[in-house]
């Protein structure tokens, strides 16, 4: 049992530094970690999860911002999506989409319409990718503690 | 460890978005403070127990209930909000004779140094940029703790705090004060340090949205901009 767990362990702590390393998470997802202890032990999963619903419904709102054939676009609308957005993936240190908003804004600041429509679908993939890569790294800690094992701190550089 | 206070501090947490709501409570509360979290300027004057006049939104009385139980200890909110902003908020404490005293502190996710300036001028404590982190409220005890002074000398209750005597509590890492992870500590210590030497402050100002999260008083921003 102990050689599962220890392997385990060393996949979770291979995993985690791979996100950061690939420019999925950036520290704040580390000060994230922080925040989590015995008093809240799912902290974590429940920003994360409050963070993938508001992905769902933001892009929901920019799209419906961006759709022409309800006459013009009101960049406006798009940019205040995009502006949450960008707030919400900064505090759970989603680099990767933090970044896409940043570039998105600017296209909304200069109504650069295929700039934004092209930043919404790539918003729409980095968010669905970093969610499957953050189940993964769940089901792995999961995996863990169900082996009688500690989730190792992992710490990054 | 240390001092675990009868009387808490107790944080009123504004912000229009759930989820700030969410992060900053539980940083408070890491950070072992009471929290009370609202959706709105309008919300945090009611429960501080000043009233908005239906007619003149300008106009604010301090309501007959006045929550006197509740003492608050710091109000910490966003700047972006629909309708009152974080500003209006801020302002409209300092206004109130019965509230002014009450510490203020912005937060915001846009680095917009005429705002940043505004509210210091205005009278916020603190800026913090978002997004907010556990070393950032450590900067919050010594404004708290102004106000527990104040209640100090006012009636003579028993508090065991010996830092009392301590007014220069900066933002020097006093462990027997102020209740940090040490893990932070060694991560956070180069950010602490800006406050401190001048030639981090200007290092800081150049590489003003990565190392520095908040802004203490500081002039020397608006001759930059």
């Amino acid at each position: 049992m102990d050689a599962l767990i220890t392997q385990l362990q060393r996949q979770f702590r291979d995993y985690t530094i791979s996100l950061y390393q690939q420019g999925f998470l950036d520290d704040q997802f580390t000060e994230l970690k922080k925040l989590q202890d015995d008093g809240s032990p799912d902290f974590v999963a429940e920003v994360l999860t409050l963070f993938f619903e508001d992905c769902v419904k933001l892009i929901s709102n920019m799209a419906r911002a961006l759709d022409q054939t309800t006459g013009n676009v009101d960049y406006s609308k798009v940019g205040a999506s995009v502006h949450q957005l960008k707030g919400s993936s900064s505090s759970v240190g989603a680099k990767r989409v933090k970044a896409l908003c940043v570039s998105f804004k600017d296209y909304c600041d200069t109504q650069n319409f295929e700039g934004c429509v092209r930043c919404l679908q790539q918003v729409d993939i980095e968010y669905k990718t970093l969610k499957t890569k953050l189940q993964d790294l769940f089901n792995l800690e999961k995996q863990i503690i169900q082996a009688g094992g500690r989730v190792p701190q992992v710490d990054i550089n | 460890m240390g001092m675990e206070t009868e009387s808490q501090f107790h944080v009123l947490a504004v912000d229009d978005s759930l989820f700030d709501r969410k992060m900053i409570e539980r940083l408070l509360q890491k950070s072992s403070c009471q929290v009370t979290t609202v959706d709105s300027g309008s919300k945090a004057l009611e429960f501080l127990g000043l009233r908005v006049d239906d007619e003149d939104p300008n106009v604010l009385s301090t309501s007959p209930h006045i929550h006197q139980e509740v003492e608050i200890n710091l109000i910490i909110t966003d700047y972006c909000m629909p309708g009152m902003t974080g500003y209006d908020l801020l302002k409209k404490v300092k206004e109130s004779a019965a509230f002014k005293s009450i510490p203020v502190v912005i937060m915001s996710s846009e680095n917009v140094p005429a705002r940043i300036s505004r509210c210091l001028e205005e009278g916020a404590e603190e800026f913090f940029l978002k997004p907010v982190k556990l070393a950032d409220l450590t900067k919050l005890k010594p404004h708290m703790m102004k106000t527990k002074l104040k209640k100090e000398s006012e009636k003579p209750a028993k508090e065991e705090e010996s830092e009392v005597s301590k007014p220069e509590i900066k933002e020097e890492e006093d462990p027997s004060v102020i209740e940090i992870l040490p893990l932070h500590q060694e991560l956070e210590s180069e950010k602490l340090e800006p406050l401190m030497s001048g030639g981090n402050k200007r290092k800081a100002m150049e590489e003003v949205i990565s190392t520095d999260r908040s802004r203490p008083k500081y002039n020397d921003i608006t001759t930059s901009v």
